[in-house]
């Protein structure tokens, strides 16, 4: 035991010595949180719209004012033909296009309607459906008030969407558990298979082999610190989420430090497998890179919808440990679910830590290669 | 204390040790000698139980580093070849790791670090990366030394590290005989062999001869001559040339000369460099030393 106490107590002391690295740990998660809660937001805010109004009645400007005074919209400009307007779109001055066609007002009182076109620039796939949504619904809204008057006894069927747990679809709640998930994983998992193989680069694992220390306590001894220090990153991320973006948090701290725990240890065990395959800090800092950021990045869920991926990625999704953490955080912080919501997560997550455990007692050497 | 019995290791195709077998006795200062790459590095771990031989068999106090390495390793005290204490830790730092990490303190064992610990002590403070080469070596013996081990295994620990601090180094390792302590140590430096109690002269994976200094020595056959004057690269071409010579190695200032029968051709040689127009040579008798019959054995082998 007293062993394993100074194994401890000598590991932190390269952490705490190693002040730049110690910077870039704590720096990191901050960094990322605030480029992904101001940088990178999906919201709509401002999008640039072209009016071409081609009705020029009261009808018209009614439904340009009900777009602008959303505040998703901004009229940028006004066009009297489609040459210009397409021109404009083509050059990226605005982002969609509002057509009214000749008639529009008074064709609002026939039976069949009138129409209005949306022309949004698609090159951006997802901004573009979402602002033809919004449109959309807004146009929708402003036919049932003014229909209302006329049409009592029709009142045509409405599909009503309501987006629970993030009503106003805000990014930056997507991406604080989705930070924590990439964070916890980088600090945890690459920083300790670095530290591992760094005293086989040294030489210095041979002098501890030869020591009568057991591999266990050799592990146990490494990871000890980085669990402290991920609980510290897990922390700073969710208390600049919840008290500088206002990210909801209504399940039990309990729990999610619970789950968040599990994770960390996951990620550490990761940490310990990756450093008993990796020769030196090189291949182990490669391997954690390639094989644990950008899978964690791109196919857990974090910025990309699992369900948009072709099928084969989706199944590969499945043994993304992080794609578990995220659903839990998820589940446990905007909708406030319990143990009995997320013990799948929690099951599934434990699984993985055995197994990484197990794979990396098993390959830990006890003698050079 | 040692016994290693015929073991061969292989890297690949690359035989990194050959049918190797010789014997160490308790409380013995047993020096293997031999140049980079002969192996060296390798023996000590496959002793150290760090490497599997391939074949062959080791035998450490009664222990088998393959079977008993648990026993085995806490007996022993290893000092890498290259540095490997913590740079980042200071000397203190670092010494108490191993002590504890050993199941020991450094109160404990004091005794028998005092005189090499006492040198560094008064740069305890400060980080083990900004040491000079001799103090490195002298924590790291230190370091080694904390647990008390009974056999201490020291990969060259002179290599790299200057004059005064080499023989400061060896003179800490005679005193630590008076523990009672096994060594082995290895080193490339040919003048360390006298130092030992006895010596493995090893070349390419392979053993030459295991003798003491003396008796090493002793072995060499005939008689030796350094000559010298003019141009030392001639003057070796030269000297080749000549029917009778046996073997002509630059040693220092000197060339080391033997003939082929062991005897003294002292004249007809100057003749006949005079000839080749060399004519401030000197030729003198000289007494072999362990590098002559390092140099003598590797043309034979």
């Amino acid at each position: 035991m007293k062993q394993l106490w100074s194994f401890i107590r000598k590991e932190s002391r390269h952490i705490l010595r190693d002040k730049r690295t110690l910077a870039v740990l704590f720096v990191m998660p901050l960094a990322q949180i605030l480029i992904f809660g101001y940088v990178i937001s999906t919201e709509i805010k401002d999008a640039r719209i072209g009016v071409l109004d081609n009705a020029g009645d009261y009808s018209s400007r009614q439904v340009i004012d009900r777009l602008v005074s959303s505040g998703y919209f901004m009229v940028q400009d006004y066009y009297s033909n489609s040459r210009q307007m397409e021109n404009a779109l083509r050059r990226g001055d605005i982002q969609m296009a509002v057509v009214f066609s000749p008639d529009f007002g008074s064709d609002m009182e026939r039976p069949d309607g009138t129409s209005v076109q949306f022309i949004a620039d698609a090159s951006d796939a997802n901004t573009a459906r979402m602002l033809v949504n919004y449109a959309e619904g807004i146009v929708a809204g402003y036919e049932l008030q003014s229909t209302e008057v006329l049409n009592q006894q029709n009142t045509p069927l409405i599909v009503e969407a309501r987006m629970f747990y993030n009503p106003s679809l805000r990014g930056v709640l997507m991406s604080v558990p989705g930070i924590m998930a990439m964070i916890l994983i980088l600090v945890s998992a690459m920083m300790t298979s670095i530290s591992i193989t760094r005293e086989k680069e040294y030489g210095s694992m041979e002098v501890l082999l030869i020591s009568p220390l057991q591999p266990w306590q050799i592990i146990l001894g490494k990871v000890a610190p980085y669990v402290i220090l991920s609980l510290v990153n897990a922390i700073t991320i969710l208390a600049v989420g919840i008290f500088v973006f206002h990210v909801p948090m209504s399940g039990s701290y309990l729990l999610l430090t619970f789950v968040s725990l599990l994770y960390i240890l996951l990620s550490l065990s990761l940490g310990i497998f990756i450093s008993t395959v990796a020769p030196n800090q090189m291949v182990a800092m490669f391997i954690s890179l390639f094989a644990l950021m950008l899978p964690t990045i791109l196919l857990s869920g974090f910025i990309y919808p699992i369900e948009n991926m072709p099928v084969w990625l989706q199944w590969f999704s499945y043994i993304m440990p992080p794609r578990y953490y995220i659903s839990a955080l998820k589940d446990v912080m905007f909708k406030g679910a319990g143990l009995l919501v997320v013990w799948k997560e929690v099951l599934v997550m434990t699984g993985f830590l055995v197994a990484f455990l197990l794979l990396s007692i098993r390959n830990f050497k006890v003698r050079l290669e | 204390m040692i016994d290693v019995d015929s073991i061969s290791k292989n890297y690949g195709k690359v035989s990194a040790l050959c049918d190797l077998s010789f014997k160490v006795r308790k409380g013995e200062l047993f020096g293997v000698i031999g140049p980079d790459g002969a192996g060296k590095s390798t023996l000590f771990r496959i002793i150290l139980s760090l490497l599997l031989p391939d074949s062959g068999k080791v035998s450490v106090k009664g222990l088998d580093p393959v079977q008993d390495y648990k026993s085995l390793r806490k007996i022993v005290g290893y000092m890498p070849g290259r540095f490997s204490l913590y740079e980042d830790l200071s000397v203190e730092e670092n010494l108490n790791f191993f002590a504890s990490v050993f199941g020991t303190t450094v109160e404990e064992n004091y005794h028998l670090i005092k005189g090499i610990y006492q040198q560094i002590e008064p740069f305890r403070k400060r980080p083990a990366g900004k040491l000079s080469g001799g103090m490195k070596q002298k924590l790291a013996l230190s370091c080694a030394l904390i647990h008390q081990p009974e056999l201490l295994v020291l990969d060259e620990p002179t290599t790299g590290v200057d004059a005064v601090s080499r023989s400061e180094f060896w003179s800490m390792l005679h005193q630590l005989k008076e523990f009672g302590i096994t060594i082995i140590v290895s080193t490339p430096y040919m003048d360390e062999a006298s130092l030992c109690d006895r010596v493995a002269l090893m070349q390419q994976g392979r053993i030459l001869e295991v003798a003491s200094p003396q008796d090493v020595v002793d072995n060499f056959r005939g008689a030796l001559f350094g000559v010298s004057g003019g141009n030392m690269y001639r003057l070796i071409l030269d000297c080749r040339d000549f029917d009778m010579v046996e073997t002509v190695f630059p040693f220092g200032e000197e060339l080391h000369l033997s003939f082929k029968d062991g005897g003294d051709h002292r004249t007809d040689l100057h003749e006949f460099l005079k000839r080749r127009g060399s004519d401030e040579v000197s030729i003198r008798t000289i007494q072999p030393g362990i590098e002559d019959r390092f140099m003598a054995l590797m043309a034979t082998s």
